[in-house]
């Protein structure tokens, strides 16, 4: 995670808030590294992440995440984190039979109808377990990236309705945080507006004021 | 005008922005007209998904047909949050016909029993949808609320059509408190908009330098009445389509002196011949 992110936003890893929805937008750049960042961070923070992968493989998003201080193995192994790798499990559909529907069924349907398997493995996903003890702090779903869907195929109210029921059980019911990253599309913002211009180095990311002179930084 | 919306009855449209948004004024409307509030939760599974058996029939448009089949006599307001999800997931025909039956409820004929005047206020996210479908609402709509707003303060722009009467529309300033009570102003508040620092005096950056920028007043009375040497003025102009009688035109006087050779043939006198 990158500490003057976290510096930006006035959070730490053991006081992040619950039950808030997260967009995360760029236009004409790239803005995985906020989904490197978060990923890192909820994960420190000891929460239950259900990440639904689209965008890259496991090895990358391994990758950065041991630059970014997590491992992501250990983190799957002892049950923190869920994992559906997109790019791999797209195969699944096609080549092996299931009893219930692939999470990625939406593939093979002439008119890509609703995300409700894609619901149901991420609900199934940050249910609490019954009976355990509780080991992580809260859930927390993040999703790279939902233009994905919308290039698969997918419709808008499709997508509209699934991060719908995300937020309602999930936000609601079990009161964690979710992450998105779609297309920016603009939007105004009403309440508090911060723009920083940033610049990624190798393992971190620094932000300054905008319209510094690059002589200055 | 703003908080007897929903006395005159029929459709009360509620549009909004992202930038100016309408759920607040559609609660505090609500929390004002609202006796006895019947609330229809479809937030958490609008569509079904979960299949439970206390899910009602048909969705949120079967609860809206249901309430046309009502019996009860009194007054009713029926507050829809959002107009724009059920256009997004139904065809803009069956809900327009949907809201028409719900709203003209109280003008069916041949009814044995007489039905209380039915409101229904819908907020619709005007930047969801085509001009069609808004526009096909809006001639529905007895009354066009349209949420705007100028630095910090929102105000609603009231179209009202009432039958056989030229429709009227007005402005209202107003603000929602924070127990969702209505509270009308009279135009921007004079707070809300950004002043300059009033500390910081205007600086004058000609004050402290080496030369002179300043003009004294004949020199600017110089400078006003000066005529730019390309400038087609009409004297000019005038000047130019005729000529005065008896303006010199120009001679050159030549004397050659010893070395001048003026041989038309070759001026330069260089050509070896």
């Amino acid at each position: 995670m990158f500490v003057e992110l976290n510096n930006l936003l006035n959070t730490t890893p053991d006081r992040a808030e619950q039950g808030k929805l997260t967009l995360l937008c760029d236009a004409k750049t790239d803005g995985s590294f906020l989904v490197h960042h978060f990923l890192s961070f909820y994960l420190k923070a000891n929460c239950k992440v259900c990440f639904v992968a689209l965008f890259q493989s496991f090895s990358h998003y391994n990758i950065v995440g041991q630059k970014l201080g997590v491992n992501l193995t250990v983190a799957r192994e002892r049950g923190q984190l869920v994992f559906l790798e997109g790019l791999k499990s797209a195969v699944d559909v096609f080549f092996q039979t299931q009893e219930e529907p692939h999470p990625l069924q939406f593939l093979r349907e002439a008119n890509a109808g609703n995300l409700k398997p894609l619901f149901e493995f991420v609900r199934e996903a940050l249910k609490p377990v019954d009976g355990g003890e509780a080991r992580w702090t809260y859930p927390v779903l993040l999703v790279d990236d939902l233009s994905v869907l919308l290039s698969l195929g997918v419709g808008a109210v499709a997508v509209l309705d699934f991060i719908h029921y995300c937020r309602a059980t999930v936000c609601w019911e079990l009161k964690l945080r979710i992450l998105w990253r779609r297309p920016s599309q603009p939007t105004a913002q009403r309440d508090q507006s911060l723009t920083y211009q940033y610049k990624i180095q190798d393992k971190s990311v620094s932000f300054f004021a905008k319209g510094m002179s690059p002589a200055v930084l | 005008m703003l908080d007897s919306l929903l006395s005159l009855g029929g459709l009360v449209l509620l549009r909004d922005s992202v930038e100016w948004e309408g759920r607040s004024l559609l609660k505090a409307l609500v929390k004002k007209s609202a006796l006895w509030l019947v609330y229809h939760d479809f937030f958490r599974d609008p569509l079904n998904w979960s299949k439970t058996e206390e899910a009602l029939p048909g969705g949120p448009l079967g609860a809206l047909r249901a309430i046309c089949k009502r019996t009860d006599p009194g007054p009713v307001t029926i507050a829809l949050d959002s107009l724009s999800w059920l256009l997004l997931h139904l065809p803009c025909t069956t809900l327009c016909q949907a809201l028409h039956a719900v709203s003209h409820q109280d003008s069916c004929p041949g009814d044995s029993s007489p039905v209380g005047k039915v409101s229904v206020l819908g907020l619709l996210h005007e930047e969801l949808h085509g001009p069609g479908p808004v526009g096909a609402l809006s001639s529905l709509a007895q009354t066009e609320v349209t949420l705007g707003g100028t630095k910090g303060q929102a105000s609603a722009h009231i179209l009202c059509r009432r039958p056989r009467q030229r429709p009227t529309d007005q402005t209202q300033w107003f603000s929602i408190l924070p127990d969702f009570s209505l509270d009308l102003q009279e135009g921007p508040s004079v707070e809300s908009q950004p002043c300059s620092d009033p500390h910081i005096p205007p600086v004058d950056p000609t004050t402290h330098l080496t030369f002179n920028l300043h003009l004294s007043k004949k020199e600017r009375e110089a400078r006003d009445s000066l005529i730019l040497p390309f400038q087609f003025s009409s004297e000019k102009q005038q000047a130019l389509l005729r000529p005065r009688p008896g303006q010199a035109t120009s001679h050159i006087f030549y004397e050659p002196d010893a070395y001048d050779d003026l041989d038309q043939e070759d001026p330069d006198d260089d050509l070896d011949i």
